[in-house]
């Protein structure tokens, strides 16, 4: 499961809408195997594209010190999928770096940003549930 | 003098469940020798069989990554701290 306060969750569709057209990346900071997330960091993508993603290096260093800082550790990614449905393609699922991770997909294919997270292990993709908390 | 490597969690089970580690080296390239020799099964994780950089990884020397230093010949002394990072990419 993966739960985000309101505030974070809102943060991270906004960073998908803003950075249209092209695809926005981030990585999302807790505490690894509660699911919970504390804060999201916005991230470059390196790719400048709408249909791939790449988290710009030195935004993913300054956000895992930061992180690091806090007592918290980077525990998952997301990103946007400009016109596709909110599922890793095959190319996310190549590339994911941690089994423990979460990997959130946020589409724009509707009118209505689509949030869902995933586990990636090897090549399995298992949805989880996302739980939005209003404080 | 050791330095400081900090790294991701997907490499921590293979360094004892470890954030940072003390590695000896005067180049990243020793340090990594020097930290598989401590942990073997961090072996091809950072530096690939043939020598060079594994591709989905990203080494910073302080705030530098050493891909545009020197890579694993970039020099590191004591204060220095190693980060090793994911290189996180997708579609």
């Amino acid at each position: 499961m993966l739960r985000l306060s309101e505030s974070t969750y809102l943060a991270v569709v906004g960073h998908s809408l803003d950075g249209l057209p092209d695809e926005a990346c981030g990585v999302l900071a807790g505490r690894l195997g509660t699911g919970k997330v504390v804060t999201a960091y916005r991230c470059r993508n390196d790719a400048a594209s709408a249909r791939l993603y790449t988290i710009n290096g030195q935004d993913l260093l300054r956000a895992d010190r930061d992180a690091q800082a806090r007592g918290l550790e980077i525990i998952g990614v997301y990103h946007s999928h400009t016109h596709t449905e909110p599922y890793p393609s095959p190319t996310d699922v190549a590339q994911a770096p941690d089994p423990e991770w979460h990997y959130v997909i946020v589409s724009l294919r509707e009118a209505e940003p689509r949030l869902r997270s995933y586990r990636i292990v090897g090549e399995t993709i298992t949805e989880e549930p996302v739980v939005v908390e209003r404080r | 003098m050791p330095v400081e490597v900090r790294l991701p969690t997907v490499l921590r089970n293979s360094a004892g469940g470890r954030a940072s580690v003390q590695a000896n080296g005067s180049t990243v390239r020793e340090v990594f020798e020097d930290l598989v020799r401590q942990f073997p099964l961090l072996a091809g994780q950072v530096v690939n069989d043939d020598g060079t950089m594994h591709k989905f990884v990203n080494v910073y020397r302080n705030d530098e990554d050493v891909r545009y230093l020197e890579k694993l010949d970039t020099k590191v002394s004591g204060d220095d701290v190693i980060s090793v990072l994911p290189a996180v990419a997708g579609g």
